[in-house]
């Protein structure tokens, strides 16, 4: 062992901070849930009472509800345009240097700068996005009053900031697939819709659920948009209220701490679940070869 | 497709992803009077240099940003010295016991975030750090993503035969690693470099907790508390979101190519 103390120091810092950072406070948090404890009088312990409470918090629920909601809102739109991008992207159009450049820039900028931003664009009377909309005759829009538009709202944010990003890497998807399958599409007469729909869309499917998994990664921890736009309470009827933005109102708002550990071992026991389902999705085998033989036919 | 027609999508879709920082420079250098007005201004007015002149007066933003440089440059110097030696140690040695530790390292990723943070936020207090930039950096100073990257990286890009050149120069460990390893890992670790001062800066949920009650905050806890105290004086919020972008836009721009071209290369890997 002493033979190999060089390399046992080199990897240490990341396992020694890990433990301390990592380890010990989660084994802590499961501790923390069965508490009841504001931080500052002592503990007082309850056993299971706050996952008894937790599971018949509608707040909760509702928490659960309007994430998904809103990750549906956002990652489909989100996926076609970035399809729409990596495809104009990956023709023969000049500049695309600039233009890749241009499309990425929201996914390296401040959400919280930009959550203020859009909130000027999301304003009633004033707002830019109201008045374009006036210009096509559409009546105003109460961005951050509605509950439907509340969720319209961030999802826009999510969508402005991620299409980029997930063009670049279709792109890279695109340039990877290989040319021969393409010639043999159009010499057997195939058009450009139905090379993309039989061809292109099959082959490039790994990347597409690659997408499709970081974006509920992300999407599931949805709290600054929310925060920043509608406050602690995720605004009227609660409708921009996340999962990690209750989380954070209920332990660092309320100081609620032990519920708030709760909270947290619920929000990773959806997020277990969703990945397994998204495990599943990822694992089933790809359909491209029954989709040939339906183009052939 | 037309290729006419694809430039043009392609533009409007590149204009329409650009406005939001265009409309933030407008709004920054109007009144908040202009900003309340219908129809909107869409022309720059001639009030930049007030508002920011304004945010500075009224809270400390000159302290929020030294104190997220202080931030993101300390914690990108340690990610990059502490990722690079664990990532060059897999990589290029045996060692007993190596796999299952970075079998270890791998399992960290599935660790969310929240469960960690309140029993985090109670250690900090604890540790006297709440309020103390120590709270964001320490943490943060080596991450399971960076040396997992960087192996991969490592794994191909360091030939044995120059490992074993320099053991026959009688150079020991830490030698080769930093005179053999670090060269060759150079583009590497522009990559990692630009994507942890990035992610530090707008770091935004963690900096909330553990600084909020302090004079002590960053750059993205400052405008949301620029945003709180403000709330009318829009002018004055606007150039200051605009101070705390344009730096980071500057840092992003200057190596953009390679920082996408790796993004890309990363996800079709993964």
């Amino acid at each position: 062992m002493r033979r190999y103390l060089p390399q046992y120091l080199a990897i240490a810092p990341f396992f020694v901070l890990f433990a301390v950072f990592g380890v010990y406070p989660v084994l802590y948090s499961l501790w923390l849930s069965l508490q009841r404890w504001n931080g500052v009088s002592p503990m007082k312990f309850v056993g299971l009472e706050n996952f008894r409470f937790l599971i018949s918090d509608t707040a909760f629920w509702d928490a659960i509800g309007n994430t998904f909601v809103i990750w549906v809102m956002s990652t489909v739109p989100m996926l076609v345009l970035s399809m729409l991008v990596a495809l104009g992207l990956n023709s023969s159009v000049r500049h695309k240097g600039v233009l890749r450049v241009a499309y990425f820039l929201p996914n390296v900028t401040s959400i919280v700068a930009m959550s203020l931003v859009f909130g000027s664009f999301f304003s009633n009377e004033f707002g830019v996005l109201n008045w374009f909309l006036g210009l096509a005759g559409v009546d105003p829009v109460q961005w951050l009053n509605d509950p439907w538009a509340i969720r319209t709202a961030i999802s826009l944010m999510i969508i402005w900031r991620w299409t980029g990003y997930n063009a670049i890497i279709l792109l890279a998807g695109l340039q990877a697939l290989p040319g021969d399958v393409f010639e043999a599409a159009k010499l057997d007469g195939a058009g450009p819709v139905q090379t993309f729909f039989r061809v292109t869309l099959p082959l490039l499917r790994p990347v597409i659920l690659f997408s499709v998994v970081m974006s509920a990664i992300g999407g599931l921890q949805i709290f600054t948009e929310s925060q920043i736009l509608l406050g602690n309470r995720g605004g009227p009827e609660g409708a921009g209220m996340t999962m990690v933005l209750y989380f954070y109102n209920t332990a660092f708002a309320d100081n609620d701490f032990g519920y708030g550990a709760a909270i947290a071992w619920g929000i990773f026991v959806v997020v277990v679940l969703f990945s397994i389902l998204n495990w599943r999705l990822v694992q089933r085998p790809p359909r491209l070869t029954s989709q040939l033989k339906g183009a052939s036919r | 497709m037309n290729r006419a027609f694809t430039s043009a999508a392609l533009a409007i879709g590149a204009l329409i992803t650009l406005f939001p920082y265009y409309q933030l420079a407008v709004m920054a250098s109007n009144t908040t009077a202009d900003i309340y007005s219908s129809p909107p201004k869409f022309w720059f007015g001639g009030h930049l240099v007030e508002n920011i002149g304004e945010v500075f007066a009224k809270v400390d933003f000159f302290g929020s940003v030294l104190n997220t440089l202080v931030v993101a440059v300390a914690t990108t110097l340690l990610v990059l010295f502490f990722d690079s030696l664990a990532a060059f140690t897999f990589a290029k040695y045996d060692f007993p016991g190596s796999n299952v530790l970075f079998g270890l390292l791998l399992a960290t990723f599935v660790v969310p975030t929240q469960l960690a943070a309140i029993p985090q936020f109670t250690l900090m207090a604890k540790f006297g750090w709440v309020g103390d930039l120590k709270a964001l950096i320490i943490p943060a100073a080596a991450n399971a993503f960076g040396i997992f990257w960087m192996r991969q990286y490592a794994r191909g890009a360091i030939p044995d035969e120059l490992l074993e050149a320099a053991r026959a120069d009688g150079a020991g460990f830490f030698r080769t690693y930093w005179s053999v390893g670090l060269p060759v890992l150079r583009p590497a670790l522009a990559f990692l470099g630009i994507f942890t001062f990035v992610n530090t800066w707008n770091d935004y949920l963690w900096p909330l907790v553990v600084l909020i009650d302090s004079n002590n905050v960053t750059l993205q806890v400052a405008l949301s508390q620029l945003n709180g105290l403000y709330l009318k004086d829009y002018a004055v919020v606007m150039a200051g979101t605009l101070v705390a972008i344009v730096p980071l836009v500057i840092v992003f721009l200057i190596g953009a190519r390679h920082f996408i071209r790796n993004i890309a290369a990363g996800a079709l890997k993964g």
